[in-house]
Formats: C-alpha cells, structure tokens, sequence
C-alpha cells in the first residue's frame, strides 16, 4: 500500500538553476523503507524537505504533487499541512545540536508536537515525553526531561529527535542523514534504534543516507538521485544484483570492500555538478563511464531508470553481488 | 545562573565601584583651578585661602585625603557642597528623581517600541513594514536627541498645545500632569535607543529564522504566535538584552541634554553647575552615583541573561 507518492516534483533556483530537482517520482509504502542516496548535493535533502513544505524561501516548488495518504501536500491548505507536519508525519534531521532548540527544554521539546496536535496540557504531554525518552533508549528519563540539548551528547541528542518525531504516534518518518553527524559507534545505535521503531510501531521510513551498508541492512526500496535527477528507482536486492544506471553501478563499485580502507563514495572522477552548470541530456555523463554521444546528450528517459543506454538492452552493468 | 555565578558579578560589579572611586577622587584633583580659590572668592586674601584649604582638608597628602573621603562615603557621607550647608546626599536625592524617572521611561519607550518593531521588521524581513521600520531606525540613530526633543515640542506643544513644552511635575500633583511633563523628554531619549534596539532586533529574530531549529519546530507542527513566542523570541532575546545594558548606561548620559532642552532641573543641572563652580563633592557624588546605577543596571542585565540562556546558567 502506497503511503507517500512523490510524483514530478520539480524545484527551482529562481535565476539560478530550473529543475534543480527536476521531475522526482517514487513511492514509499505502508511500513517499508524507502532509501535516497546519492552524493554530497544531489538534491537528497531538498527532495525530503519539500514532501513537508519546508524548503528555505530562496527554492521554490514549480510542478509536481506529494500525496501523503490521498491528500497532495503542495496544494493543501496550510492547516491541513499543519496538521500532518508532527502529526501523521514526523521529521529527523541531520544536526541534531543545532535542530533542537537550545533554549527549550528537551522535553518540552519532545512534548511539543502532542500539545499540538492532541491539545495535551503542558503536564499530561511531559508525563508522555518521559515513556517516549524511555523508548528512545535514553536512562533516567523523568529528569533527562528537564536537560537542555547542550546537555547531552550527540547521539543522546538524537534520540531526542527520533522521540520528538514519533510522539504522535506517526505513519511516516522522514530522517535526513540522520546518523552523518555522528560518531560511528553511535551511528549504529541510532540506525538499529530506528530499525527497532520501524518494526514495533509499523512505520514506514522514507532514509536519507549515504551509507549503502545501511541501505543493505534497511530498506526495501531505493531511489538513487543524481544532480536533481532520479538517476534509478528499484528494489534492493536489485540495486545490489542488477543495477540500471551507470551512476548506480559507479556508486557501488566505490564502497571500500572487506580490507581496503574507508573512503567514502568518492572514487566516482569528478563532481556533482553545481546549481547552475547541470549538463544538458544526462547530468552524469560528463563523469560517467559508458559515455556515448550523441544519445547521452539528449534528454534521457523517464522510468525505472534515467539511463538511455540500459533502457534500450544497449548496456548491461555489473552488479556488486552476483547470483 | 547559580549562587556562586551571582556573588562573582556581584563582587566584579563591587570592584568596579572601587576603581570608578580612586578615579573620581583624582580626577577633581586634575580638573584645571584650585578648589580652594573658588570657594574663598575673588577679592580673599593669600591666608584666607590658605585658611579655607586647611579646612577642606587638601593641603594633607592624597592619599590621607583619599581615606578619609572613601571611608565616609562607606557610611554614606558623601561630604557637603563647598557653597551651600547642604549634604551631597541631600543635594544628589533633591535631583535624581526627575532624571531617574526620565531615564527609566526612556527605557520603557525603547523597549517598547524598538523590541516591537524589531520583531515585526525581522519576522517579515523583505517586506514594506521592514523597509519602513529599517529606514526609520537609520533615522533615529542619526538624529541627535536635543534636535528630537526640539522637533518634539514644537510638534506637541507648540503647533498643538497637547502637552506641556517645559518644566517637572511631581506625581503627587497628579498622574496625568506628572505623565504630561514626562512623555515629550522620555520619548526624546528613548527615541535613539528604540531604534538601536530595532535594528538589533530586526537582525536577531531574522537571524534566528534561519536557524535549523526553527525548521525543526515548523516539521513538528508549530506555527504562528506558538513558533514565534516558543522559539523565536527567546533565542533572538539573548543578544538584544546585551545591546539594552550597554544602552541603558548611555541613555543617563543622555538625560543631561534632555534636561536642559525642557529645562527640568535634576542630576544634570547639578552636575553640569558643579563642573562651572569646582564644586567638587558634588561632582564626585554625582560620578559615584553614575557608576552605582550603570554597574547595578549591567548585573540585572547579567542575571536577565542568565535566565534566559540555558547556557550561562549551568555554567
Ligand atoms: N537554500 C538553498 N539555496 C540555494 N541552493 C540550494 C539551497 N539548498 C540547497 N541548494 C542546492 O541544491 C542542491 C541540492 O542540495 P541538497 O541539500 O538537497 O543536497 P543533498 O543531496 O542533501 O546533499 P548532502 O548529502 O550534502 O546533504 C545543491 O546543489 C545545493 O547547492
Ligand atoms: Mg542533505
């Protein structure tokens, strides 16, 4: 059952760069986990951003719908949107320090969206903040309650977020790199934290990642965005076995295999290209392996896959797995 | 803010007053013409000043004389005028009220109207009203407040006989007279400040705008009056009450000027007829007090700031 459709979101940089997301589709359904990985500038965040309404005023949102439960997001009225923001719909970000409120307590943070959303007096939502503290995994809840976030470390700090993201008890949980900011040990914590939540409470996750050992481990389904592109839209099994877009099959060919050391995904040559200086035809080709011209340079196709070549059998890549 | 933050400020805020204590004691010593001179007159004779430098006791060393003044000002003598019997003390209480009141409704008029309009400026950043509000403040910073004050009555007294031009009432003559009296000189101070305050504001509340934590609250639900007041308004106050202490020093300052453009006799009458007599006692008095009021105003600051700021306080 499809919980949230993305269809032909298409975000702007007025004066800058049209279609800096340009024509996102995909899909995350009731209780599964949808990843969007890609590199550094892909348009990840600006993706999950706009499914609330929450770009920064300098982008603007110009086509597309995002329905969220038979209601389109971008068209409903405010409140509507008021209403599913912290409601059916909970948001974890990256930076936990500096996306809580430093001068607010953790709790009253936590207790905020009840107090929203089910009209709970201040008492009765921090009575239900310190359960949530609790299922967050944080000890000595009742009087971490009254912590500030500079209090607390970072992962602490998170899982305040991840509490102040399910207190309504939401459908959907949209966590940017949630994990990017920490240290890697507490990146496991958090990751099997949501894992957990995700399994007890039903949620469906829409993940943000650059860590395809997470994708592996977590998702079901996986976009993978490049340059405001959906590069391809597939399963995880098949994005390991069978991939469909060069970029795909350069991103897994970049994860440091048993032995070798971390680095990262950036042995892909090249950049992602700026705001304002995408490529006509396919934005990956300039840095893609299987360049061809002229095709490459034409306005790709829209579907499964963003890659001309492998629509038309013309190209078959390598998986990382074989079987 | 704990016990302990509070007795360091407070001790910083003590020795404070001690250092302002040697300089005012010597700065009458380097003001240009002997005291003594002044009080004996112009036709006294070399033994009557001589005579009357004795009995003012400056012709002992400095230091004694130094002593001997900050122990008495310990226990609240302040010494007497050189021309009147009255006590320092005396003569500073008989004139402070007016320039107190003044001042502190020069704060109210700031804070009111430049906390306000630095709010609305920052929340809509970009729009007419922050345009409005931004020029306005430019405006105020550069005006000098004597002009203000002169612009002010000829507006509100003269052209329109709505309030009084000149002069203090006491409260006990009547709310509304003593408010009269005290409208045109507050708001030609406080103007100034208002402004300060606006702009700092304005940059505050955009500021805190931009914050990830406000994209947070807005993803949790939170909108409006409820966004503004939970999450803005506290974080952009941290800053702006800093700007208010160092302005709330200066705005006394300023109440000197004002005073004479409404020809309301308080601490600046005193002090400026002080400065033209060589009346020292006076002079110091009224340095001291300055001091006590600035280093009083800056720890409220301080324990304001701890309050709200989560941070300096646990610290
Ligand atoms: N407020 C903004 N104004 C202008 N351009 C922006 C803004 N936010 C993002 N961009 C641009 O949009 C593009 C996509 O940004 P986005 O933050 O969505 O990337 P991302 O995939 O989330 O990257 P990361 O992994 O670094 O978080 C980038 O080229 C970025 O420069
Ligand atoms: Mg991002």
């Amino acid at each position: 059952m499809t919980l949230l459709s993305v269809e032909g979101l298409t975000i702007d940089l007025p004066g800058t760069q049209p279609g800096l997301v340009e024509d996102v589709t995909f899909e995350v359904n009731e209780g599964r986990c949808t990843a969007l990985i890609g590199e550094s500038g892909c348009g990840k965040s600006l993706t999950s951003l706009a499914v609330l309404g929450l770009l920064p005023p300098s982008v603007r949102v110009s086509a597309g719908a995002v329905v969220f439960d038979g209601v389109d997001l971008l068209t409903c009225s405010p409140r509507q949107l008021r209403k599913i923001r912290g409601g059916p719909v909970g948001m974890v970000f990256q930076e936990p320090m500096s996306s809580l409120n430093p001068s607010m307590t953790v709790g009253d943070q936590i207790a905020e969206a009840r107090r929203l959303h089910l009209g709970e007096g201040r008492k009765v939502a921090l009575a239900r903040a310190k359960d949530l503290l609790d299922r967050v995994g944080i000890p000595n809840a009742a009087r971490r309650l009254a912590a500030y976030p500079h209090e607390m470390s970072g992962g602490m700090q998170q899982r305040v977020m991840i509490a102040a993201a399910i207190a309504c008890d939401p459908r959907l949980i949209i966590a940017d790199e949630p994990t990017t900011a920490l240290d890697v040990t507490i990146q496991a914590e958090i990751l099997s934290l949501l894992r957990d939540l995700q399994r007890d409470l039903g949620l469906a996750v829409l993940l943000v990642t650059h860590d395809l050992g997470v994708v592996a481990d977590f998702c079901d389904d996986v976009v993978v965005m490049y340059a405001g592109h959906i590069a391809e839209r597939t399963g995880v099994d098949d994005l390991f076995y069978r991939p469909a877009h060069p970029y795909s099959a350069a991103l897994l060919a970049a994860v440091p295999q048993a032995g070798q050391s971390r680095s990262r995904l950036t042995v892909i040559p090249g950049r992602v290209p700026t705001a304002g200086a995408f490529p006509p035809g396919c934005r990956f080709g300039p840095r893609c392996a299987h360049f061809t011209a002229p095709e490459c340079a034409r306005p790709q196709p829209h579907g499964r896959t963003r890659c001309g070549r492998v629509a038309s059998g013309d190209l078959v890549l390598e998986g990382a797995l074989h079987g | 803010m704990g016990i302990r933050m509070i007795i360091r400020r407070l001790g910083g805020g003590l020795l404070v007053l001690w250092l302002v204590s040697i300089l005012t004691f010597l700065l009458v010593h380097l003001i240009p013409g002997d005291p003594a001179e002044a009080v004996a007159g112009e036709n006294a004779t070399a033994a009557d000043v001589e005579r009357i430098r004795a009995e003012l006791g400056l012709d002992r060393p400095v230091l004694e004389q130094y002593v001997t003044w900050f122990t008495g000002v310990l226990r609240g003598d302040l010494g007497r005028s050189l021309f009147t019997d009255k006590t320092v003390v005396d003569s500073i209480a008989g004139s402070a009220p007016p320039t107190l009141v003044i001042t502190l409704m020069a704060i109210v008029v700031a804070v009111l109207v430049g906390v306000s309009a630095g709010i609305v400026a920052g929340l809509t950043r970009g729009s007419r009203v922050d345009r409005a509000v931004s020029a306005l403040a430019t405006l105020g910073i550069a005006m000098p407040s004597f002009w203000l004050a002169m612009v002010l009555v000829s507006v509100f007294s003269l052209t329109n006989p709505w309030l009084p031009a000149t002069g203090y009432a006491e409260l006990s003559e009547g709310f509304g007279t003593w408010l009269s009296h005290i409208v045109l000189p507050s708001t030609a101070l406080g103007l100034a400040t208002a402004a300060e305050l606006a702009r700092h504001t304005r940059g505050c509340v955009a500021d805190v705008l931009t914050r990830p934590y406000i994209r947070t609250a807005r993803a949790r639900g939170a909108s409006g009056g409820w966004l503004v007041r939970r999450h803005i308004l506290r974080n952009a106050a941290i800053p702006v009450v800093t700007v208010l202490g160092l302005q709330a020093g200066r705005l006394l300052g300023g109440a000197i000027v004002i005073e004479a453009v409404f020809g309301i006799s308080g601490l600046g009458t005193l002090a400026v007829n002080a400065v033209l007599q060589r009346n020292y006692p006076i002079i110091q008095g009224y340095v001291l007090l300055c001091a006590v009021v600035v280093v009083l105003l800056n720890l409220i600051v301080d324990l304001a700031y701890g309050w709200i700021n989560p941070k300096v306080r646990t610290a």
